[in-house]
């Protein structure tokens, strides 16, 4: 009888996080958890100007100070060739300041001594002599004639601009332009953010000088990416460096690159040979580190009368701060922003892009996306309600018309993906039904009379995840491929290691439960590892939603290897021969006699104690997965809301999520995953961005001012689903952990526009905080936002 | 959090932090609930030499009414007891509306009424709930007590008029002479934020004539604005519709705001003007009621 999956922790189990028994109780190991014998402490002297000339740097104070160890400055890192170092965008990034500081927060200097607080008094005790110069803090400041150059370290650059990048067919679009009835067109800022885990980033360098062997220990998402660029920068031969993440208190993209504190702090227990350890405190993460979006938009969709989609025109101006640091597909200069649009059929498309540099914190980074698609789903399904009402007809109807059918996959969409399934309409029916929606146009109708103003607001979208596959995707020609390997103890247990890195997400979990979908090993008998590049096999890390797609996909096939050798153990077992052995969860049996069998177990135990003449012992292998394509889920968003127009406040009335993730593999973490990325789509929609003033101070570089919603103010969420498997997926999962993150922000802005219909308000840019709600209303006037942040009253 | 070094005293008697604060000579800081203090020493805008933690003080964790109907409120009375607070539920609704919506329940479980007032900062609710309810403060020092009245301790954002030496030992809510009435609203971004604008409103009543009104503002100004126009204007009569627009606009005409992250001047002025409004309008049905 074969085993019951629920029960071992299979597929489908909403199996308890096995990392949890440790969190819970304190007993997580995060980067400020680990003391090391003889350790040091760094802190960070961060610029207080946004754009300003260095004149002079004295340290002669801080090295005063009993207990400071060691100062360094940029002309120091200068003299190791450490200055700068290179990008994940083939760009450059200053290590310490050596010329100018380009955004408030750079870093200029460090202090290493015995403990933390007599590094923070040297770093006071230095003496930082600044000229201002003029300071860009959008990309309009970047492209003006005349401005200033941020990058005069760089030899060809002679403006702001970053990068120009098109897609697409220009003159297709054009003509489809042309042949419209109408053209509708919105104008959107996606608003800077920041991933803002909870835990800052650190490290803790130490360098063994005895063996020349390197360890770091750092809040990294992609340890192997690090090792890999630590030996390249650093000059270090890659055996000798091994890269340590341990657990970490969230990650969201933010821990993607590489930043300066990491390498000063390397560089100092090189030089001290001592182990030293930088904690970023919570504003040197939010001013410094990996922002996301900052992406404007120029949207025109070209529609006949009857509501189809005829072409779509985008052109985008990103905001990329000092240095160019997206971490991203190299190839893709404005990440996968082309996917916009990927659930509709739409002919023709063209999308023009440039990004900018600005005085402002480097970044750029998929925070819990695929690189962009956040703003390019947002800025799809904006754009779609527009165009709706541009058409008057009714908002889900207009989707529904232009859906990819269900039939029509494989789908190739008007910027060149490869779509491969889905049921959009079904996922669509399913929300309408679940918010009611027939009866709420009618109560909001009802409520208008009333002076009430209610609003629904819809968003669908399917996004790509799981980079990549290895053809088009690949972080400086590092290919993005996954990696797993697993080894069958004798008595049945196992061990899994992969290239991924749980940041929160529940790998230790789920990983075992494909293990145990494959193999009917119990999941609880699996220990699941990452994180160390000594051990681990080597991959691309998590984050684009890529650890299931990838990753995963390399669990099961790695599990199919074994099962394969476990099988030739069975036939041995067994004395029958291959072609005769079946499988069932757990267990091997005689076709012929299906009584006599073998479990998994009772195979592991033969690797070692009783193999075939011929065959190699142990049960262990490996796999290096490339996936064939992207993965494509699909979700629904709706919500409800109320805006009270005497002051702009709104209230969420209800939200109705249906995700259709393929397989789900633990459904419990899955909803979790939901849950999290909605409220992070309310947090965007109402509260949660960083602006700047003229003079480049960011405004949001603490918890007083970054606002992240909290229990208290986040709304319900009731969950769907609707499953269609991934066609080439090993187990037909799809990712999960972004979908809500990316799709969610356009529901609540929705709903807070449909509110406002007929006002003559098309667009308020997020966030939609009450005074610019109210500023819409009452001024009957589209409020769009770009920082500097308004000092004067208009 | 890496603050500069500090002395940390923890005395056991009121008489015992006094004379450290003495020895401080001003360069020794109060530590109550630490809600305020602790975040500013986090970011160094407060480097004390030493810092005089009074938790360890017996009998000034209470809230009470006097049989005359003063209430008072000792200095590690916290947030959260007012929160909970029976006796403020049943006799001050202007302070049973405030004490829910300061900071958050974390916040709330640490901080004291009287560390907010003497931290003087313009977006703190009790100020203006005080300057509301023409509270005052007992300070106590060397030479013994005194009486501050609220509108009086704040000498500018972040200053108070307390001697180096003097601890703040109690708040005090005057008696009424009439029936009770108010309340607090308060506009936040999220639950925890400071106010964009808070309006604080304490009436007292004979008849249904005003025989005492307080209004005072939170966030719309360099520090707590005592809104004595709109105030005035209530006084004399019963609350009606124009009394109560006239109240809003003139409370509006005295808010000083700034425009910032949190919303334009313009905004905020109409805010004001719309809470007032509100909870003057409250008041009223709430008198419907009891009559
Ligand atoms: C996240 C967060 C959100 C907050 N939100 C709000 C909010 O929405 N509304 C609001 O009003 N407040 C808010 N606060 C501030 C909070 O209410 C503080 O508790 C209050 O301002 C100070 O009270 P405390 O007892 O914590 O004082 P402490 O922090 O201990 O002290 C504050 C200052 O007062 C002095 N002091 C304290 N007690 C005495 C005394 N008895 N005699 C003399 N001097 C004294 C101290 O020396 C110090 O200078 C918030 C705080 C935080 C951390």
């Amino acid at each position: 009888m074969s085993l019951d999956e629920i029960k071992i922790g299979g597929m489908g189990a909403s199996r308890r996080r096995v990392e949890d028994n440790r969190f819970i109780r304190g007993k997580g190991n995060y980067i400020d958890d680990i003391v090391l014998p003889g350790m040091l402490h760094m802190e960070i002297l961060r610029s207080p100007f946004a754009h300003a000339r260095i004149k002079s740097i004295d340290t002669s104070k801080a090295w005063g100070i009993p207990g400071v160890r060691l100062v360094m400055t940029g002309e120091m890192m200068a003299s190791r060739n450490l200055a700068w170092m290179p990008t994940l965008s083939y760009d450059t990034q200053a290590v310490l300041a050596t010329d100018k500081v380009r955004f408030q927060g750079q870093e200029v200097a460090c202090v290493i001594a015995d403990d933390a607080y007599i590094a923070k008094d040297g770093c006071e005790a230095i003496v930082v002599e600044y000229e201002p110069l003029p300071v860009i803090v959008n990309p309009l400041q970047a492209m003006a004639p005349g401005a200033p150059l941020i990058r005069d370290d760089k030899e060809n650059q002679h403006d702001n601009v970053v990068f120009d990048w098109e897609v697409g067919d220009k003159s297709g679009t054009e003509r489809a332009f042309a042949q419209a009835d109408v053209v509708s067109k919105l104008d959107l800022h996606y608003p800077r953010s920041h991933p803002s885990p909870m835990e800052t980033c650190g490290s803790i360098a130490d360098f063994d000088r005895a063996t020349s062997k390197l360890t770091v220990y750092m809040t990294s998402q992609a340890p192997h990416i690090i090792r890999a660029a630590v030996a390249m920068v650093a000059e270090l031969p890659e055996h000798m460096i091994r890269i340590v993440s341990p657990d970490l208190g969230g990650g969201f993209g933010n821990k993607v690159p590489v930043y300066p504190g990491y390498v000063a702090s390397i560089l100092a227990s090189i030089l001290l040979e001592r182990p030293v350890k930088w904690i970023e405190d919570k504003t040197g993460n939010l001013i410094s580190t990996g922002f996301a979006r900052d992406v404007y938009l120029r949207g025109e969709m070209a529609l006949r009368k009857d509501g189809k989609i005829l072409g779509i025109r985008m052109h985008t101006d990103s905001d990329h701060g000092a240095f160019f640091s997206d971490a991203q597909p190299s190839k893709f200069k404005i990440g996968l922003m082309h996917s916009a649009f990927a659930c509709y059929d739409i002919p023709v498309a063209h999308l023009t892009a440039r990004g900018v540099y600005t005085n402002k914190a480097p970044g750029g980074v998929a925070y819990r996306c695929s690189f962009r698609v956040t703003e390019a789903m947002f800025f799809q399904e904006r754009m779609v309600q527009a165009a709706a009402d541009d058409l008057d007809m009714d908002q889900a109807e207009f989707r529904r018309i232009n859906f990819v059918g269900d039939d029509d996959f494989p789908h190739r969409t008007a910027f060149g993906f490869l779509t491969d399934s889905g049921q959009y309409g079904k996922c669509l029916d399913v929300g309408l039904e679940a918010i009611g929606y027939k009866d709420f146009l009618k109560q909001k109708e009802e409520a208008k009379k009333r002076g009430r103003l209610l609003g629904i607001g819809i968003s669908t979208m399917t996004e790509p995840l799981g980079a990549g596959n290895s053809r088009e995707y690949d972080i400086l020609g590092i290919k993005m491929f996954d990696s797993a390997e697993l080894r069958v103890h004798m008595t049945g247990k196992a061990i899994l290691r992969t290239g991924a890195k749980s940041q929160g997400q529940g790998h230790e979990t789920t990983w075992a439960q494909i293990v145990a979908h494959e193999l009917g090993i119990p999941a609880d008998d699996i220990t699941v590892e990452e994180g160390d590049t000594d051990t681990a096999p080597f991959g691309m890390g998590t984050y684009a939603s890529r650890s299931t797609p990838v990753a995963g996909a390399a669990i099961a096939m790695v599990s199919r290897k074994i099962r394969a050798k476990a099988r030739k153990l069975a036939a041995h077992l067994l004395e029958v021969s291959e072609e005769d052995v079946e499988w069932e969860l757990g267990r091997f049996y005689v076709r012929s006699s299906p009584d006599r069998g073998v479990t998994i177990q009772e195979c592991a135990m033969a690797a070692y104690t009783n193999m075939p003449d011929g065959m190699e012992p142990g049960l262990e292998n490996n796999a290096y997965y490339d996936p064939p394509n992207l993965t494509w889920p699909f979700a629904c968003y709706i919500a409800t809301v109320e805006v009270d127009p005497q002051t702009g406040v709104w209230d969420v009335l209800n939200v109705v999520a249906v995700d259709d993730c393929g397989v789900r593999i633990n459904p419990m973490i899955v909803e979790g995953q939901i849950m999290g990325g909605l409220t992070e789509a309310y947090a965007m929609a109402s509260m949660q961005f960083i602006t700047f003033d003229e003079e480049g101070n960011c405004i949001g570089s603490n918890y007083m001012d970054y606002l992240l919603p909290t229990a208290w103010e986040t709304p319900g969420f009731e969950l769907h689903e609707v499953v269609t498997p991934c066609p080439h997926h090993p187990i037909g999962a799809k990712g999960i952990g972004e979908c809500a993150t990316v799709g969610g922000p356009a529901a609540f802005v929705n709903a807070v526009m449909d509110a406002l219909k007929g006002t003559g308000v098309r667009n308020i840019d997020m966030p939609l905080l009450s005074d610019r709600v109210y500023e819409a209303l009452t001024k009957r006037r589209d409020v769009s936002g770009m920082p500097p942040m308004r000092t004067d009253d208009v | 959090m890496y603050p500069s070094r500090f002395r940390y005293e923890a005395p056991r008697s009121l008489e015992e932090a006094i004379e450290l604060l003495r020895l401080g000579g001003g360069e020794a800081k109060v530590l109550a609930g630490g809600q305020s203090l602790v975040p500013m020493l986090k970011l160094r805008f407060a480097s004390p030499e030493m810092v005089v933690d009074i938790n360890n003080i017996a009998g000034l964790d209470y809230h009470r009414v006097d049989p005359d109907g003063t209430i008072r409120i000792g200095a590690l009375c916290r947030h959260a007891d007012l929160e909970n607070s029976a006796i403020l539920h049943a006799h001050q609704p202007t302070m049973a509306a405030a004490a829910p919506v300061i900071a958050d329940p974390i916040v709330r479980n640490r901080g004291t009424l009287v560390g907010s007032l003497c931290h003087a900062d313009p977006q703190g609710d009790w100020a203006s709930v005080m300057i509301a309810l023409g509270g005052s403060i007992i300070a106590q020092g060397p030479n013994g007590r005194r009486s501050i009245p609220v509108a009086d301790f704040v000498k500018g954002p972040f200053q108070n008029v307390l001697a180096f030496d003097e601890l703040a030992i109690e708040a005090v809510v005057p008696a009424p002479k009439g029936v009770v009435n108010g309340g607090y609203l308060k506009l936040e971004r999220r639950v925890g934020d400071f106010a964009t604008v808070g309006v604080a409103i304490a009436l007292e009543s004979s008849s249904g004539v005003i025989i005492r009104a307080g209004i005072g503002l939170t966030g719309v100004g360099g520090t707590t604005i005592n809104a004595i126009e709109a105030a005035k204007a209530l006084i004399g009569g019963p609350l009606t519709a124009e009394s109560i627009a006239n109240a809003g606009d003139l409370a509006a005409q005295g808010a000083q705001p700034r425009t910032d992250h949190r919303g334009s001047a313009t905004y905020k002025r109409h805010i004001v003007r719309t809470f007032v409004v509100r909870i003057l309008d409250g008041v009223v049905e709430s008198m419907e009621r009891a009559a």
